[in-house]
């Protein structure tokens, strides 16, 4: 049984790809004034309440992991509270408490952890890709560019845009492998909105075995289609040679494009699509592990 | 925060040293920082830009590493000048807080926050922290071409509630013909009063930037971008010492000592030149098809590489409606069109 705290937009479509879960049951939904994604998650058979998480604590059965979809300054109050009647955290906000986690890279190390933070969306979209090279070869740097439909970019995205690069450029490295990360995120206001957009460069030495990268990335994208359908290369990864400005090293470039599945966000929303789809991945194989150590 | 008192009729900054950084590939060394600062700082002008071109943190695999840390860059540009303030571009998404610092205590005065013209919200936390460390402060809203006069405004307002004292019609592809870049000087003048100056900043890719330069100043904007030999991206930008020659004739005081200017371009700044930027095919269709004007470097290089036409790359990236900071769309659009064009053939 697993709980959303946060009925915005994000805790909405985190409830919708989790319903068709055969891992996870979504037993409860939680804000704290009345709202549209109360109400739907109530039409669709979810208890939800506005009276935040002291009505969630006195449920019983208790969920045994938490998506929190609300806001940094929420879940560090929140945070303990969960922690204390043993519920597993899920955090896509910006609150950072616990280790961050990929689906595809890391989170196996991370299964019982009683926290763990979601990145960043460009995180999501791209750590994937450096992990992918420097599982292959040493990435003395590795840098992503993401850009965003401004209609997907939300005002506690805007007030704080720092926390973007600072935190998708420290995972890039710690989650990533990348010896040094770099990270810029772009707004883009056009209509038709644009689908989200991620590029990866890797640097790498000028001996690399370049076909050895092709098969990782490739079988890494396979990986996060898994759980992220629409995530697609735009074209094969283009090397670029050694170049003294680069001090001797050369590059791998990888363009991705994320499409959304459209489950409630729309599809040019791959950067939100990809938290969600992340978050209820990582549900799903916690879920799963409780009951290997059940059994 | 109010604006500062102008001490001339209008108020030159010299951006040779940072939007000339896209012309001089980031390639720009201590020396040239130097000689350059102390030859504008002696021809009177008030404010000089000193940053990779894509601002703080701009040194990068997307845009282009730097020959020389800027950090090096800003504080011997500190040194140089005497008079002169020492002015950074941030463009929040790529340069952060943390970076602003470290350029004050390199010696910056001022900072320059860079958005697309539709996303000025993300430029108060900059501005903020800008205030915080006691710097001047300006606004840039790029690709003001994209957005009509009355928004504009309304995004220059969110700048100057958050603590700018100057935002800019900043037209990052030289694209705003007269009676657009009028209307928007208009729109922005009349919102913003007497809380703050309004600015100007130009490319020569329809060769209107001194043209634009001018009405600017009748529509009551105080603040004028140039560059040295026009040394900026695209087409470049509006030639400092030819908007000092323009203004002196027209009898506005810039406090700039035009003989002095030219001699700084022509001996100065004219040697180290890589590229003297000129309205050629592709800076012409970036002012055209409203494209980056940085943009420029990258597309020839993608071509090269690609074997498709620069021009045909910018075109696309102006279908496609792509900003600044995009750098990395052009090498997927010359890829994509290097495909249609091998299906095709």
């Amino acid at each position: 049984m697993a709980a959303i705290v946060g009925p915005g937009n994000i805790g909405t479509d985190l409830l919708a790809k989790l319903r068709g879960s055969d891992a996870i049951e979504v037993g409860y939904m939680v804000g704290v004034v009345e709202s549209d994604g109360l109400a739907r998650a109530r039409n669709q058979g979810v208890a939800a309440s506005a009276e935040g998480v002291d009505w969630l604590l006195r449920q019983d059965p208790l969920p045994e992991i938490v998506f929190e979809a609300t806001s940094a300054a929420a879940h560090l109050v929140n945070a303990p509270r969960y922690a204390e009647a043993g519920i597993q955290a899920v955090d896509l906000t910006p609150a950072h408490l616990g280790p961050m986690v990929c689906p595809p890279v890391n989170l196996t190390d991370h299964l019982a952890a009683p926290n763990v933070s979601m990145i960043t969306c460009g995180g999501q979209a791209t750590i994937p890709m450096v992990h992918a090279v420097s599982r292959v070869t040493p990435v003395p740097y590795a840098e992503i560019v993401a850009s965003v439909a401004s209609r997907s970019a939300g005002p506690g995205t805007r007030a704080n845009i720092d926390e973007f690069t600072q935190t998708t450029a420290r995972a890039v490295e710690e989650v990533g492998g990348a010896e040094r990360g770099k990270a810029i995120i772009v707004l883009n206001p056009v209509e038709p909105p644009m689908i989200m957009r991620d590029t990866v460069f890797c640097m790498i030495g000028a001996e690399t075995d370049r076909g050895a990268i092709i098969r990782s990335i490739h079988e890494m994208v396979a990986q996060v289609q898994g759980y992220v359908p629409g995530y697609t290369l735009r074209a094969e990864p283009q090397f670029d040679e050694p170049r003294p400005d680069w001090r001797g090293n050369a590059r791998v470039a990888v363009f991705l494009e994320v499409k959304g599945n459209g489950d409630y966000l729309p599809p040019y929303a791959g950067n939100l699509d990809i938290m969600t789809a992340a978050a209820a991945q990582v549900g799903e194989l916690i879920a799963g592990s409780k009951r290997e150590v059940a059994a | 925060m109010s604006r500062p008192e102008l001490r001339h009729d209008v108020r030159i900054t010299d951006t040779t040293l940072r939007d000339g950084s896209h012309a001089m590939a980031h390639q720009f060394t201590e020396a040239q920082v130097r000689d350059t600062v102390r030859a504008l700082d002696a021809a009177g002008v008030e404010v000089i830009e000193v940053t990779h071109g894509d601002g703080l943190g701009g040194s990068s695999f997307n845009y282009g590493f730097s020959h020389t840390d800027e950090m090096t860059l800003i504080a011997a540009a500190r040194e140089e000048a005497s008079q002169a303030k020492i002015a950074v571009l941030l463009v929040p998404g790529i340069g952060t807080v943390e970076d602003l610092k470290r350029a004050r205590d390199a010696g910056a005065d001022m900072v320059r926050v860079a958005t697309h013209c539709t996303e000025a919200d993300v430029s108060p936390q900059h501005f903020a922290a800008a205030r915080d460390l006691g710097m001047e402060t300006v606004g840039f809203l790029m690709m003001a071409h994209r957005t009509p006069p009355e928004n504009l405004a309304k995004q220059a307002r969110i700048m100057v509630d958050a603590g700018c004292q100057a935002p800019y019609v900043t037209d990052s592809a030289g694209a705003l013909l007269m009676h657009e870049a009028k209307a928007r000087f208009e729109a922005l003048v009349a919102e913003v009063g007497d809380q703050a100056w309004v600015g100007y900043h130009g490319h020569q890719n329809l060769s209107l930037g001194v043209a634009n330069s001018v009405l600017a100043y009748e529509a009551g904007v105080r603040y004028i971008d140039g560059s040295l030999c026009a040394l900026g991206a695209g087409a470049g930008n509006t030639p400092t010492e030819l908007l000092a020659a323009v203004f002196d004739r027209l009898g506005i005081n810039t406090g700039l000592n035009v003989l002095a200017l030219l001699d700084a371009a022509e001996d100065v700044v004219h040697p180290y030149l890589q590229r003297w930027p000129k309205m050629d095919r592709n800076a012409i269709v970036q002012g055209w098809a409203g494209v980056y004007s940085s943009f420029l470097l990258h597309a020839e290089r993608a071509a090269e590489r690609y074997k498709v036409p620069a021009h045909q790359i910018l075109r696309r990236c102006g279908e496609l409606g792509y900003v600044g900071g995009q750098e990395d769309m052009i090498i997927d659009v010359a890829i994509q069109l290097a495909n249609t064009r091998t299906e095709s053939g």
